[in-house]
């Protein structure tokens, strides 16, 4: 039995130690927010928050999470919600698929720098594909977030 | 359906805090609508409208969305007309059912063929509100307005939309109706936000990777690396030592355009198990006739074939004649890959089939094509397979092809239970329907004063029709339309066409036949304005030449002045002309598809032979501009596709199979290297014409074009990653 902490529920599943977080999130566990893209670790659309930072779900067997707290796209920490915020405003997604991945990016950028530079925001960025190009609208909601966090 | 909520009336209101209620739409599951009877009185005047006795207002969208926002921009459409309020209305996702029309969401169509008509219902459900309104009040309807989810009349005495619908049933919905005048339009025009926001932004929005039904399992195929090769035998221990494996089973080749390429099916309790299995999984393949493709020797083959004569698809004047007199000639020859669709959401669906009824639920371009498939595989009839369509995670054309929902039926029948079948990232790229390969060959004629005389363009690709048509080697008509329709005012012209059999299966991408020809087409006016030491701006006006309507066969006239003037607004807005650092250079590129005009102004610096593009100006005349904010979006992603494609898009094939296998050898333009993009939306009241594609022909050349005017090189084969240039 594997237990895992996601978006503060503990949920216990028996699953093959191997089997990558990805997948037990998605079709044991049933929080389907978080995508499959590409089963590598190239697209960064399986990125959940791991203690903070963002991992690539789909190389991270479940076995190895061990006691670490995970947030996916449908839960709750601050600057998630203020960049789903920025995303609407900004109206970023086109066909949003990859949105999930690059919100979880994006919030564990913030969680370590409350002002991030433009070459901070590309540094940390470029772990997600968007093959409908919206990465100019990504980088301004960022930015928006940022200007809102530093207001208040 | 298990994701459609029964919630009780109370909870329901106590959530809203509404007056009266009975409708929400299902917590994930924005696509589905559903209803508690009790209380609301529905009223439809037609398949596209639903106004509740509550107020509320649900439109449907007809069209798939896949990120261009048609759900938003098709409803808008009905509300303005209607002059509903904008936040009570939800948006249902129809069924695939041919009772809605044409729902094949491809071409750049989906806004331009529909927006007549989503006015017109929009109109006549505003006409019998006002209807049902003077027949309570008994005054004429002449004297009362709609407006903002209201019917008024001249004193200011209302009444809600949704109070009028017990009446508004009893009426007659009138079929000629008087449309609004554009310039009280209140949705369409401006730049109304996607309703699908939020969702999309949450993770609630539901894909069809994301669709669960009970006791569903996951599936997982192994296709035979080379294109219609067969399975000779499989061994299926292996694959069912896997924990989580179920079962094994053959998947049958259907021959069609759209039909699966067969192969083995590994049946699981979850993805992560199929595709384990999958790999486990033992084929002996019968490779078939396309074993020997190999595409680097297949351009060699398409190169020759267009350095010789080729089929005369249009002809204007003496093309050789002109190229004799001519002072002097020029001959260029571009080659571009195959690519690949590669939308982030893979191809998958999921299906289950009951006895000779079956229900769908999948990303798909064409309900109705899939529902005829699906149909036909299940050899029952169309009124028996419901075809659900979720959100797709991008489209790109790939998604209007339901081989994938095919094999998930067939998969569904064997096991007798709800299934997903899922695509693995490697089988999306090696088992696609490929943008075309193609070679081109183009060769002009400059008189004593620079001006262009004689204009010869010969290609050779392997056409869509192909697909339909095994065996086909020549291309469709409209595969040689972007290409005869070039409207350069040379009195010399002559397109020809090579043969070019197709060796894998090849579809439409994102633009399709106008990535090449406006590759070539814009590449090599370049190369004659600097022949002819003009400024490629001015060169490439004069080459359009006066203002004319080109002859067409439709009601879109093909105007060169519009195609002039998206060019000159594109230069004037990046500054043409203007100086640049040291290293940088613009280019520039213009080019009429899906009867849009779009020029694109990119500005490049080339530093230590590394590209890298700062500066996009874009932009377009698509008519009308039903929504400004998802025409933005689009042409900033096409930007981005075009990018991607110029830099890094290529795909190979050795053996028959396909060489890339995922993003780390397929790449795509990640966010640092993403430029500013700039767009201007042509204003106009012309038809509205095609958005989500006409961007993207235009980056590839004049990223070209920009980086011969930095450093003099000329770059006539896509990706640049080949010249080592990123």
């Amino acid at each position: 039995m594997t237990k895992l902490k996601i978006n503060g529920e503990i949920h216990t599943i028996d699953v093959d130690p191997d089997m990558p977080l990805l997948w037990a999130i998605r079709d044991i566990i049933g929080f389907t927010g978080t995508k499959f893209g590409c089963g590598k670790g190239f697209c960064g659309a399986c990125m959940v928050l791991m203690d903070g930072k963002a991992v690539n779900s789909c190389q991270l067997p479940v076995s190895s999470v061990g006691e670490n707290e995970l947030i996916t796209v449908e839960g709750q920490t601050e600057n998630l919600q203020l960049l789903q915020k920025s995303w609407e405003e900004h109206n970023v997604p086109q066909c949003g698929f990859c949105q999930s991945g690059q919100l979880i990016t994006a919030t564990a950028l913030l969680n370590g720098n409350s002002n991030p530079s433009e070459e901070d925001i590309n540094n940390a960025m470029v772990r997600n594909i968007c093959r409908c190009g919206t990465y100019p609208r990504i980088k301004k909601a960022i930015n928006h977030s940022v200007e809102l966090k530093n207001k208040g | 359906m298990k994701d459609v909520k029964n919630v009780s009336r109370r909870s329901f209101l106590k959530g809203l805090g509404l007056a009266s209620g009975g409708l929400i739409i299902a917590s994930g599951t924005t696509l589905f609508v559903a209803c508690e009877p009790k209380d609301i009185v529905e009223f439809n005047p037609n398949l596209f409208v639903q106004l509740n006795s509550d107020g509320n207002l649900i439109l449907v969208a007809s069209r798939s969305e896949m990120g261009q926002g048609v759900r938003t921009s098709l409803t808008s459409v009905i509300a303005d007309e209607m002059e509903a309020d904008w936040d009570r209305v939800s948006i249902k996702q129809a069924v695939g059912d041919a009772k809605y029309g044409d729902q094949n969401t491809d071409g750049s169509k989906s806004v331009r063929l529909l927006f007549e008509e989503m006015r017109k219902i929009g109109a006549a459900t505003k006409a019998v509100l006002i209807t049902a309104a003077a027949k309570k009040w008994e005054v004429p309807a002449s004297e009362l307005r709609a407006e903002n989810h209201f019917v008024i009349d001249n004193n200011g005495k209302k009444i809600g939309f949704g109070d009028l619908v017990e009446i508004a049933k009893t009426l007659e919905v009138p079929k000629d109706v008087q449309l609004k005048d554009p310039k009280d339009f209140k949705y369409i025009g401006k730049y109304l936000p996607s309703k699908d926001v939020a969702n999309l932004s949450n993770g609630s929005a539901v894909f069809g990777l994301d669709k669960r039904v009970d006791n569903m399992k996951f599936a997982a195929i192994k296709r035979c690396p080379v294109a219609f090769g067969t399975v000779k035998s499989y061994d299926k221990t292996a694959a069912l030592k896997v924990k989580g494996v179920i079962d094994v089973v053959e998947i049958p080749m259907l021959r069609k355009p759209f039909g699966p390429l067969g192969g083995v099916a590994v049946v699981a309790t979850n993805t992560w198990a199929a595709f384990k299995g999958k790999e486990a999984l033992k084929v002996e393949w019968d490779l078939g006739d396309n074993n020997a493709y190999d595409s680097e020797e297949y351009m060699k083959q398409l190169t020759a074939n267009v350095h010789k004569k080729g089929k005369v698809a249009k002809t204007v004047g003496d093309v050789e004649g002109a190229f004799k007199k001519a002072s002097k000639t020029i001959e260029s020859t571009y080659q571009l890959p195959h690519l690949v669709h590669a939308p982030m959401e893979v191809p998958n669906a999921v299906v289950w089939v009951q006895g000779n009824t079956c229900e769908v639920w999948a990303p798909t371009q064409e309900p109705q094509r899939t529902r005829t498939e699906v149909s036909a595989f299940l050899e029952t009839g169309e009124e028996n397979v419901t075809v659900n369509v979720t959100f797709l995670g991008g489209g790109f054309g790939r998604k209007s092809k339901p081989d994938y929902i095919v094999e998930a039926a067939a998969v569904s029948k064997a096991i007798k239970a709800p299934v997903q079948v899922v695509w693995t990232r490697e089988d999306d790229i090696q088992h696609g329907y490929y943008h075309t390969v193609a070679a081109q060959y183009m060769k002009g004629g400059l008189d004593k004063d620079g001006k262009v005389t004689g204009w010869l363009h010969r290609f050779a690709l392997p056409s869509i029709a192909s697909t339909f048509a095994p065996g086909t080697v020549d291309p469709a008509p409209f595969e040689s339309a972007s290409a005869t329709n070039v409207p350069f005012e040379i009195p010399n012209m002559q397109v020809e066409t090579g043969e070019a059999p197709a060796h894998v299966r090849i579809g439409w991408l994102r633009s399709v036949i106008n990535i090449p020809h406006g590759f070539a087409i814009n590449v090599f006016a370049d190369e004659l304005a600097n022949e002819a030491g003009v400024d490629p701006l001015e060169f490439r006006l004069n080459l359009i030449g006066s203002d004319r309507i080109e002859e067409t066969k439709n009601e879109y006239k093909y105007d060169t002045a519009r195609l002039k003037h998206v060019l000159k607004q594109a230069a004037k807005n990046a500054d043409w002309g203007k100086k640049l650092p040291e290293g940088h250079a613009m280019g520039l590129a213009v080019h009429y598809s899906f009867l849009s005009y779009v020029a694109s102004v990119v500005e490049v610096s080339v530093i230590n032979n590394k590209v890298k593009v700062h500066n996009i100006h874009s932009v377009i005349d698509c008519g009308l501009a039903v929504n400004k904010n998802t025409i933005t979006a689009q042409m900033e992603g096409a930007a981005i596709f075009g990018m991607s494609l110029a830099f890094y898009g290529k795909i190979t094939a050795k053996n028959g199979a396909i060489e890339q296998t995922n993003f780390g050898d397929y790449q795509m333009l990640r966010m640092p290297q993403a430029p500013k993009i700039y767009v201007e939306i042509v204003e106009n009241n012309e038809k509205p014409t095609g958005v989500g594609e006409p961007g993207v022909p235009v980056i590839a050349p004049a990223i070209v074009n920009a980086i011969f005017k930095a450093t003099g090189n000329r770059y006539r084969t896509l990706p640049l990653k080949d010249h080592k240039l990123v």
